[in-house]
């Protein structure tokens, strides 16, 4: 299975304005394993993120997904591959109704309308939002929005998940049921967020990211145990872990 | 009206849309025909008519009634907007000041005849675009205009007018909030506080539609937006469809109330 292999090698992305967001980024994730992308504010999480599916393209190093080579040619392949979720669901779910929203990607890759409502229908019942469909986005509650925004990736069928603060701005009990929902996914996930809690539930492996290189790779439960190697970074303890 | 109640109203017309009665689950393209017809005939009048008018308020009436939209509520909207209409009518009756008809004792200008005739029309065509609102979703409106022929371009244009509107208004809202919130007894709240927070709208608003297109591209976007063909027209639609030209045919080429005159003029005479 070495199509969902994804590869960093010592990637280097600066801004347009000088900032060096990426210094040498180096890892690599083998098929079905579930790492966590933790660090400061501006550590360079999302800029990360988005080089998995093209949107930004490495200054110098490269991005390798199985066999596939990050270019500009395979860009569309990439974005096959990779399905990502954003933090805030509303930049996400652009279309006018939850349906048009799912049915979205399924039909860009060209599938039949047979298909796509399959899809489609898969994919809100996993995550629990079938009775949702024909509602417009902007009547759903946070914990909805970021559902049916989930729901939107997955009916891709990508073999790699990715999601930028998937549990920010929900409830306690959303957050519980999302995580439930990950542990659920047999696709290789990569998961960047300050909610350690979570990431220690989700992810076997974790990425600490500071200063745009990687400061940190190794099971979760060693790394976020570490409190020194977290304060360094900004990061603290996560909560499970405070109680005495 | 503050800016909070002005985003409830919005989002009033939009939850409307979403009611199930007979006339919510016509087909939208049935409606969007029979509204623009109902427009051009009713803009086709010559602008002295004022009593042929008349019959056509029977739609609006009829299309309220069933369709379950409170009366007040429309009229509240067209009276809004009426303000406009007013402006452009009001010199009528002073530049046209040709009698046109005599009323037993009254002569009446021509200028007069017109501005009522634009006031009807004003209030017909815009009841009726606001009842199409209220009795169909906008995306449904949206699909219809697709399916009829207008060009995708602009149909992705307003899905995203649409779905953003409210996600901008919650925007506004919120700096605004945030303005009053520190700003006592007037101060912060002038005209060049109000420029800065119109500019920092316009920018988050730019950002947010990078981010908007990242999520498209994210998800395979190459350049059009592709649907799915989600309603079929019924044997009902074609009822509808087919009445409503009927009747709009009648009271547009047959002096309808006129005749309803003579009649009654008739029984008693």
């Amino acid at each position: 299975m070495s199509h969902h292999i994804v590869e960093f090698d010592n990637v280097f992305f600066r801004y347009p304005d000088g900032t060096e967001a990426l210094r040498g980024i180096n890892f690599r994730i083998t098929h079905g394993e579930s790492v966590g992308v933790v660090g400061a504010n501006g550590a360079g999480k999302s800029t990360l993120l988005q080089h998995m599916n093209g949107y930004l393209m490495p200054t110098s190093g490269t991005v390798t997904i199985g066999d596939l080579s990050l270019t500009k040619k395979t860009r569309q392949e990439f974005r096959k591959k990779v399905g990502i979720v954003f933090q805030n669901p509303d930049d996400q779910l652009f279309m006018p109704t939850v349906f048009d929203d799912v049915a979205f990607g399924p039909l860009n890759l060209g599938l039949d309308e047979a298909a796509v409502r399959e899809r489609v229908h898969k994919s809100l019942v996993m995550v629990n939002g079938l009775t949702l469909q024909d509602k417009p986005p902007h009547h759903l509650s946070c914990g909805q929005k970021s559902a049916v925004a989930i729901a939107a990736v997955m009916a891709m069928e990508p073999d790699i998940l990715a999601m930028d603060e998937p549990a920010a701005n929900l409830d306690p009990r959303s957050r519980r049921s999302l995580i439930t929902l990950l542990k659920t996914f047999k696709h290789t996930k990569i998961i960047a967020s300050h909610d350690l809690d979570l990431i220690l539930d989700v992810c076997e492996r974790c990425l600490v990211i500071g200063g745009g290189c990687v400061v940190a790779d190794g099971p979760s439960s060693e790394i976020l145990s570490d409190g020194k190697l977290l304060e360094e970074n900004s990061l603290e303890l996560p909560l499970s872990l405070q109680r005495r | 009206m503050t800016f909070n109640e002005k985003y409830f109203d919005v989002g009033r017309l939009d939850r409307l849309s979403y009611q199930e009665t007979w006339v919510h689950r016509l087909d939208p393209r049935t409606k969007v025909i029979a509204t623009m017809l109902f427009l051009i005939t009713v803009i086709s009048f010559p602008k002295y008519e004022v009593v042929a008018l008349v019959p056509f308020f029977l739609y609006p009436v009829l299309v309220m009634t069933i369709g379950d939209i409170p009366f007040r509520f429309i009229i509240k909207k067209v009276l809004a907007v009426s303000p406009f209409v007013i402006f452009i009518g009001i010199f009528n009756p002073l530049l046209d000041t040709g009698t046109a008809a005599i009323i037993p004792g009254i002569p009446i200008s021509a200028g007069w005849l017109s501005f009522i005739s634009i006031l009807l029309k004003f209030f017909l065509t815009i009841s009726a675009a606001l009842l199409l609102i209220a009795t169909t979703s906008f995306p449904g409106v949206c699909h219809a205009f697709r399916r009829l022929g207008v060009p995708s371009l602009i149909i992705s244009q307003l899905f995203f007018l649409y779905r953003y509107l409210f996600v901008l208004m919650e925007e506004a809202m919120r700096i605004i909030r945030a303005r009053d919130m520190r700003a006592f007894d007037r101060r912060g709240t002038g005209i060049k506080v109000f420029a800065r927070l119109v500019g920092t709208l316009f920018i988050r608003t730019v950002d947010r539609a990078e981010r908007i297109y990242y999520a498209m591209l994210a998800r395979g976007f190459q350049g059009d937006i592709p649907t799915l063909k989600k309603s079929r027209m019924t044997a009902t639609d074609f009822a509808f469809l087919v009445t409503t030209i009927a009747l709009i045919f009648v009271f547009r080429f047959f002096s309808f109330t006129e005749e309803i005159g003579r009649t009654v003029q008739g029984l008693f005479i």
